[in-house]
């Protein structure tokens, strides 16, 4: 039956103008819109858009592809990979929004390590917590995740357990890092939320709780005995102040490095 | 294996057309397939399965982006659109508009748009795509369609008076 009382949406406009409204709405919608001009007349004018686009760029399909673009080519001639692999390293950066998180920043100097390796730690987050296939590269429930990513990370990780705050370690990658390589590991909360815990060595002094965000993010990072973590999430200070302060816990007495009893004292000394 | 590089030849020439209408320049636009194809070729042993086309548009749209922050680190070089003729009338016009109402756009928007309109991803593709719930993908969509319209309705016959 077709519900014609229900006003429409600009919303379901543009979900009827892509033709993903379902059949039984899109009956309603035609009514409405012979009862509402001007929302016909923008109806008109996104699909006169959408057939300019075409229209425009739609012939492009058709032209022969240009020889170096035939993946036969591609494979043989190997283009320059080096320069591509170091386009990559600055494109990480630039995922992580590097630009933004750096004109905040102090200077125009070069960012330091320690910069670096936040931007790294916010640039990994943000492109892998959108991934809806491919977030992680080895499951939680292989037993090599942890034993793999120690030994390339080179200390002993521990993925905590956060399911006091409602989240699930999904999983973790090897990524690399500015200072050697680096471990992601992937939680996600019952809504879909998305953290990771980033973590590779950083030979920095160690520091206490730093927060810092970049408009959707927010991450806490901390250094200690010669690796740097950072907890990325939905800018939440709070909550990632809690989760961020669990999972130091957890790493730093159930890693068996030599105990500087200082523990209480870095996280006495994170702000409020 | 033999899907997956056929999978991706197959999709090139959609590729092609996706790069054209994001950079608006047959060179940038083919540079940035071929890094598309090569990244995907080197991550090959990262493709777990799944829509093979989706993750290329991924890419490309990835590199997109990158491009466009370093091209903004730049202050000399010419911002787009500043090259471009003059409207002309003729059976031109009309493409040029829609290229320049286009080049107006932001980067998000603008591939939101194009991946929707001209390669026909579905909301929820174009979510995976930019990373993005189908909710923002929906509010680019509206917001590009809106500047586009106020572009060709209102900008076009200024431009025209002053020629």
């Amino acid at each position: 039956m077709v519900d014609h009382n229900t006003p429409v949406t600009e919303g379901e406009l543009h979900v009827y103008v892509d033709g993903e409204l379902p059949a039984d709405r899109r009956e309603a919608v035609e009514v409405w819109l012979s009862e509402h001009p001007e929302d016909a007349a923008r109806v008109a004018a996104w699909r006169a858009q959408a057939e300019a686009i075409r229209a425009r760029y739609g012939s492009v399909i058709n032209e022969p592809v240009p020889d170096r673009l035939t993946l036969n080519r591609i494979m043989r001639t190997r283009r320059s990979w080096a320069a591509i692999a170091a386009a990559a390293a600055v494109a990480a950066f630039a995922i992580g929004g590097v630009a933004g998180w750096m004109a905040r920043g102090a200077s125009a100097a070069a960012p330091s390590q320690v910069e670096l390796f936040t931007v790294e730690a916010l640039g990994a987050h943000k492109l892998y917590i959108g991934e809806v296939r491919h977030p992680i590269e080895v499951k939680a429930e292989e037993n090599h995740l942890l034993p793999w990513l120690s030994r390339r990370v080179g200390t002993t990780l521990r993925a905590p357990d956060l399911g006091a705050f409602g989240l699930k370690l999904l999983g973790g990658r090897l990524l690399p890092g500015a200072s050697g390589p680096a471990a992601l590991f992937m939680y996600e909360g019952s809504s879909g939320e998305r953290f990771t815990i980033y973590c590779s060595r950083l030979n920095e002094p160690r520091t206490a709780f730093r927060y810092d965000s970049n408009g959707n993010f927010g991450a806490v990072q901390w250094i200690e005995g010669g690796y740097g973590w950072v907890v990325s999430g939905p800018m939440d200070k709070s909550r990632l102040k809690s989760i961020a302060s669990a999972a130091y816990d957890q790493i730093e007495t159930r890693t068996p490095r030599p105990q500087r009893g200082a523990a209480d004292q870095l996280i006495s000394r994170r702000g409020s | 294996m033999g899907t997956f590089h056929q999978d991706i030849e197959a999709a090139i020439p959609a590729l092609r057309r996706y790069a054209r209408a994001l950079t608006r320049d047959v060179d940038t636009a083919d540079d940035l397939v071929q890094d598309t194809l090569v990244r995907a070729l080197r991550s090959e042993h990262l493709f777990h399965g799944g829509d093979v086309r989706s993750w290329l548009y991924t890419i490309l749209t990835n590199l997109n982006r990158n491009r466009l922050r370093s091209l903004a680190r730049r202050p000399t070089l010419t911002p787009i659109g500043d090259n471009d003729a003059p409207d002309a009338a003729g059976p031109e016009a009309g493409g040029r508009d829609i290229e320049r109402a286009l080049a107006l756009l932001v980067d998000e928007q603008r591939t939101a748009l194009l991946l929707v309109v001209l390669e026909g991803l579905t909301y929820r593709e174009v979510a995976e795509v930019q990373g993005v719930p189908i909710g923002t993908v929906m509010s680019r969509l509206a917001r590009a369609r809106v500047q586009i319209r106020t572009y060709l309705d209102g900008e076009r016959p200024t431009l025209r008076r002053i020629k």
